[in-house]
This record gives C-alpha cells, structure tokens and sequence, in this order.
C-alpha cells in the first residue's frame, strides 16, 4: 500500500493550566489531545467528529504546527513534521491550508480581497509578481465569486460568500491537503449546501485531500470517505463512511447517531432516541477507566467494574474497512464472533 | 378567514395567542430595514409551533415584538396586534406588560447569558420571578424554586440555587432558564433557538425536557429554530419566514411530505442527511437572501426562484390557503406557481423520504 499523505502516531498536546504564581510551576495539565492517530489518504477526506470541547480543533492546529504537539508523530508524505523549526516547516504549511469556521474572523477587514488572495503568494513567492493579480482573478473564479469583485473588503461580502474567499486564500498555494475546522457551522442551509458543493467540486478538480472537522454528522457523512469519532481528547472510534453510518459499535457513536434530529417527522416519531445522562465531562479531570463511562448507556453489559477502573483501547476490529474502536463491550462483541463472521 | 367556523366547531378552543398582521422596522443609517412584514398566526392551548427560517428572516424580531422587548428606537411596530387573553400586548402599558412577562407568557433565548445575570445566584433569580408574579417569598420561594431545577434534571438542586451562572456548564445554563421560564406555569412559552448553542447529545436532553414538561403543565410553545430535524420532531405545526413574511403554514407532516412553497422545498432539499446516497452533489438555492433595507419588488424570493417569471418580479404573492386541507390541517402558501410546483413535484425534488424503518438503529 502506498504511503498516506498525512499520518498523525499518537499525537498528545497538553496544556498547562492555573500557575501557581506568575512564573511558577503549572498546577496541572489539560489533556486536549490524548494519544491521537490517524492517516489521510491522497485526494480523500477523513471527517473528525465530537462535542464541543473533544480536542477536534486542537488536533487541526497541531497538524498544521499552528501550536506544536507535545508528544506524537506527524508524518507529511512520510517526513515528521514534529520538532521542525518554523523556516524547515515553511514549504510543508504551503502544501497543508486550513479554513476556519468563522468567514469573519479570518479575513483582514483592512486588505481587499485582491491583497487577501494575494498575500500568501507573496510570502512564499511561488507566483511571479506580475502574475499574481491574475492569479487572484482566477481564484475567485475557481470558488464561484465574481472576478471584478477583487477590490472590495471583507465586510461587503455575505458569510457565505466570505466562506468562499476564505477557501480561495487556502486554495493559493495549490495545497494538497485543507484542513477544515467547522467550515460550515456557521452558515445557513441553504448557503451551506453551496459551501459543500463547492469544496466536494474543488476537490474532484485538484485532487484535494481534506482533514475535515465537524459537529455535524450528516455533513461529515456527505463530504468524507473516512471519520474519526473523538470524545475527550481520543478517537473512540475510527472507520469508512458506510460501515461507521449503518453499523455503529462504540457506544458514543450510537448514542451521537441517534441524538441527530433528522427533518422527517414520520421517521422522528419511530425512532428511538438514545438519551445520554450527563454533561460532557471535563478534559481537565477527565473520569477514571474509559472515560466516556459515566454517561455510557452499555455499560451495565460489561461486568464488574471495568468500564470505571481499566481505560479501554483502540483495538482493529474484525470485517473488511480498517475499523477500529476503543471499548469493553465491543471486544467482548468481537470475540463472540466467529473468525471472518 | 371565512371557515374558522369550522376549526372552532372541531376544537372548542380559542387561541392562547393570536398574532394579526404583525410589521416591525428597523430605522438605521442604511434606511428602513423592513424586518417583519405581515405575520399573523395563532397558537392553540397546548401546541407547538415551530417558526423556521434562515438568518436574518424575523424570527426573532416576531418573538421580541409579541413579548415587547424590542429596543425602540431603532424598532418601530408598524402595524398589528397581538392578541394574549383576550388583551393587545402592543398596547399594554410597561408595567402590565412586566406583570404577565415571565409569568404567563414567557421567553427563553438561545445563549442564557443573556437572560440570566451573571451577578446574581440562580436561587436570587428564581427567587425574583416568584417575587414578581406569585407575591411568593422565604422559605417557600426556596423550595418552589428548588423543585423547579430538580424537575428539569439538575442535581442536588438545593445546592445550584447557590450557583452563579458562569458555574454551570451551558446545558445546565439552559436547563436553570428553562426552569425559570416555566417556573409560574405560563401559558405560552416563547423559545428562541434553545438548543443551538449545546451539543447534540445535550441538545437530545433538553429536547426530550421541554416535552415532558409541555406534556405534564400543557403549555402552548413557539419553537424558533433554524434546523428542520428540530422542528420536525417538536412541532405540530410549522411557519416558514424568508425575508420577515410568513410563506409557508402547514401542519409539520404534510410540510416535510410535501411542501408548497419553492423556497421550504429547496431548503428541505438542501440538508444533507444520514440516509440515501452520500458524495451526491447536494440540491442548493443560488445566491443569497436579500437586504431588508432594499428588497426587490414582488416576491422577495424570486432572484433565488428557479420558478420565478414576470409577474413574481412586479407583484408580492399574498399567502393563500393551499390545497385541500381542512380545519387545522389547512395549509398556507405566498406562492403564484403554486400549481406549477405541486405539478412537478415528482420531478425536481429529490427522492421522497426513507421509511421509518430504515432510519432505526
Ligand atoms: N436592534 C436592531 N437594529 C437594527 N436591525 C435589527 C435589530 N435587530 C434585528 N434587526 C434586523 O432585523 C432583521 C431580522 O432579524 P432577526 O433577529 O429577527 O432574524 P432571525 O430570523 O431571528 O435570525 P437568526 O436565525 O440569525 O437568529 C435582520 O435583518 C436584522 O439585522
Ligand atoms: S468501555 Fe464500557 S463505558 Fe466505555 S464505551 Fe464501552 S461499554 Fe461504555
Ligand atoms: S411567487 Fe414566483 S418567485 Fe415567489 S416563490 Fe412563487 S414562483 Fe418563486
Ligand atoms: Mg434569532
């Protein structure tokens, strides 16, 4: 099997927090991300998916080196990116963009979009200064904005076609991966369908391989071959699109499946809703054993108190699609199994 | 409407509100923002009704307007009434108005920091709305107020009324606000995007919250929300508001099956699901909504309208009864291709939607 063009070993980043004094030792550490792998494939894209606060966005960074990892491999066509100064990480930021969920946050307000676009072709001088006014135009045109639009500012754009220039800036550098944190959760249905479109369409064009990070499951489901399912700063459950969507078997992942209300009211009223108790726990003090049992609705089946004291790990399950999961229960289900069943 | 006869004949209800011709506007620097225009619904004892819509379509203004917390200026009611037992709260002086706010009519917001004030404990909050409306003070406040939080699942309550509401983690931030707002037992309850801001899990809780407890106290809710799962799984009836008017009204299922208007349609159509063949291109509505302070002529729709002609362009389409429906199950739509649309429904939407069965886990 050829290489992956991404591969993340067990990426940790931890995060000291409440110093004791100014300069003092810090009381403790948040484990963000907590022992993370996965591998993106050239021209295709791995959806990872969570609550809020689960270590999606932090995991982004750190492949990106936007905050470095603490522990961990990141392999970029098969070259560690770990530990590289910021002027040898330089030509691999060029080939991995990211887009971020706010259109608004990430645009200057003070450059127009021809200086936005413009910006990254600059720094890193891959397009001869008297191209790259065309070079913009050819963008904008690549993400469905109007070419003559190039002088205008962020502000006069709608979110959605703000979203557009933002994807336009990733695209600059002709990136061979983007990295997509929550692309479309702020944008509404009928913009968003647009945005999805337009990266599914680039995609195809570029041979574009996307790390794509969302909280919504149908849209991950509509964009990703691959998805990575995290709960507390670890992937609980990792496989191909249609075995993860018709036949979850973590816990979490049946529980996330089934909260997601689906615009169908015949189909609302037949469905059982798995209601998980609780709040999603802290990464700060995160719960003992596998950290998702306390809010487990399967935990009952797994005898004694494993599921409290003995942290569960991310093992390869039986079947065809590279499935893993991390989860008593389910290794239990896989021994009951026959071999190739 | 000439047949409400026969709704009244079927229910023997009144409405518990009863909003008529609705117009608020913004008066800013860009002009007058037309933010609602012409909305008129009413909500039955009991029911739910979910108002739908993008951002920016009036939702919220609609739900400021009936529980008069519209900062004016910059607002100005152009027109309407909204009728709540039998009074027009457009007309009620303030005082009266903070009388039946938070007591029999109701609002919970989408972010609760911004109902619940971070100075105070949640018990002193509570604790002030049974002041205010039951004349409920002392030891019987306290535990009125305690049972409100242990009914909407929150743990040793006795202990949060001591809580501050940056303590909480934002489900429970929800849950403290909906026990405020249904702590005198209102008629109607206004929620405005409750759950947009939580996860899905816990989106899952609170949801499954407000219908125990419509179900045990019969309160009348509007649901504002944007996302149709929400709405198809809440509500009994659905408005759907593009650019401040209402243009489609329907019971929920009949919407979802088969809805009549181009713009529900193509929303509908442009979620992506958790069924059917995922990578397909995704139906989408070009363009964009328009700018309230300068709306084109005629249907606001229609520079996003595939069935859009020359009369959608001159004319407004006014929001007519549509189909055959009868009683509550009658159906509204501001539509002049009406026919049209009903005619090649087959044809331009995507597959009907999967059995209920295909959907278990
Ligand atoms: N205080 C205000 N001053 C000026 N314009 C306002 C004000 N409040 C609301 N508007 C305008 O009124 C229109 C309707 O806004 P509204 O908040 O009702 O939308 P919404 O449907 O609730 O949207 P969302 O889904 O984003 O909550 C918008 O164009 C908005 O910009
Ligand atoms: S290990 Fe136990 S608690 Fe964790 S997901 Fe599996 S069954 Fe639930
Ligand atoms: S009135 Fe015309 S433009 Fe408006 S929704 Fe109907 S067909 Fe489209
Ligand atoms: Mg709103």
């Amino acid at each position: 099997m050829s290489r992956p063009l991404l591969e993340v070993t067990d990426l940790h980043k931890h995060f000291p927090v409440g110093h004791k004094g100014i300069w003092g030792e810090p009381a403790g550490y948040l484990h963000a991300v907590d022992g993370v792998s996965f591998a993106v494939e050239r021209g295709q894209s791995l959806g990872l998916v969570g609550e809020s606060g689960c270590g999606k966005s932090t995991t982004a960074r750190a492949v990106v080196g936007l905050h470095p990892a603490t522990s961990g491999s990141i392999r970029y066509e098969g070259n560690e990116l770990v530990g590289l100064s910021r002027r040898r990480m330089l030509p691999y930021r060029r080939k991995m963009q990211m887009i971020f969920q706010d259109p608004y946050a990430s645009l200057d307000p003070r450059q127009t979009v021809g200086s936005i676009l413009t910006e990254p072709l600059r720094i890193h001088r891959t397009v001869k200064p008297r191209q790259r006014r065309l070079r913009a135009l050819a963008l904008l045109d690549a993400v469905g904005l109007n070419p003559r639009q190039v002088n205008r500012y962020p502000h006069e754009f709608s979110g959605g076609q703000r979203q557009r220039i933002g994807i336009a800036r990733a695209l600059a550098l002709e990136p061979d991966l983007i990295i997509c944190d929550e692309p479309v959760s702020a944008l509404d249905v009928s913009i968003q369908a647009q945005i999805l479109n337009l990266l599914a369409d680039l995609q195809e064009r570029f041979g574009l391989a996307y790390l794509f990070i969302a909280h919504d499951l149908a849209v991950v489901r509509h964009l990703c071959q691959r998805v990575a399912v995290m709960y507390l700063g670890r992937i609980v459950e990792i496989a191909d699109r249609d075995e993860l969507f018709e036949n979850p078997r973590h816990p979490y992942t049946k529980a996330l499946l089934s909260a997601i209300p689906v615009a169908d009211p015949v189909v609302e009223r037949a469905r059982r809703r798995i209601v998980l108790e609780g709040d999603v726990p802290s990464p700060f003090n995160p719960p003992s054993g596998c950290s998702f049992h306390p809010r487990c609705h399967l935990r009952g089946e797994v005898e004694g108190e494993r599921c409290s004291t003995e942290q569960p790990h991310l093992t390869a399950l039986a079947g065809a699609g590279r499935r893993e999961a991390s989860c008593h229960l389910v290794q239990l289900e896989e021994a009951r199994v026959p071999v190739g069943g | 409407m000439a047949d409400d006869q026969t709704t009244i004949a079927v229910h023997h209800t009144k409405p518990v509100l009863d909003v008529r011709n609705l117009g608020v506007r913004f008066d800013s620097h860009i002009g007058a923002v037309r933010a609602v225009r012409d909305v008129s619904f009413t909500l039955e004892p009991g029911e739910t009704l979910g108002i739908v819509g993008e951002s920016g379509s009036g939702k919220s203004v609609t739900s400021l307007a009936i529980m008069g917390l519209l900062p004016m200026p910059p607002a100005v009611v152009e027109s309407g009434e909204v009728l709540f037992d039998g009074r027009d709260l457009l007309t009620l002086p303030q005082r009266q108005m903070r009388k039946i706010r938070g007591g029999a009519l109701s609002m919970i917001f989408q972010d609760p920091m911004t109902s619940l004030n971070p100075l105070l404990t949640v018990g002193k909050q509570l604790g002030e709305v049974l002041a205010i409306h039951e004349g409920l003070r002392g030891r019987k406040a306290r535990a009125r107020c305690a049972a409100a939080l242990d009914n909407v699942g929150i743990p040793n309550p006795e202990q949060r009324l001591a809580a501050y509401p940056h303590e909480l983690s934002g489900g429970m931030r929800q849950r403290v606000m909906i026990a405020m707002g249904l702590l005198c037992n209102p008629k109607v309850l206004i929620a405005d995007e409750p759950t947009t801001a939580l996860d899905v899990t816990i989106q899952a809780q609170i949801l499954e919250l407000m219908q125990r407890l419509q179900a045990e106290h019969g309160t009348a809710i509007v649901l504002i929300t944007h996302d149709l799962g929400v709405v198809a799984g809440m509500v009994d009836r659905v408005q759907v508001m593009y650019a401040g008017r209402v243009v489609e009204k329907a019971p929920a299922d009949p919407l979802f099956a088969q809805p009549m208007h181009p713009y529900t349609r193509g929303l509908l159509a442009s979620i992506p699901t958790l069924e059917g063949s995922p990578g397909k291109r995704l139906f989408s509505i070009d363009g964009q909504p328009p700018d309230l302070a300068d709306l084109p002529p005629g249907c606001s729709f229609a520079p996003r309208c595939t069935l859009a002609n020359e009369r959608c362009r001159e004319s407004e389409p006014p929001l007519e009864l549509a189909g055959e429906g009868q009683g509550v199950h009658r159906r509204y739509s501001a539509c002049f291709e009406l026919d049209r649309l009903l005619l090649d429904s087959r044809a331009s939407l995507p597959a009907p939607t999967n059995s209920a069965e295909e959907v278990q886990r």
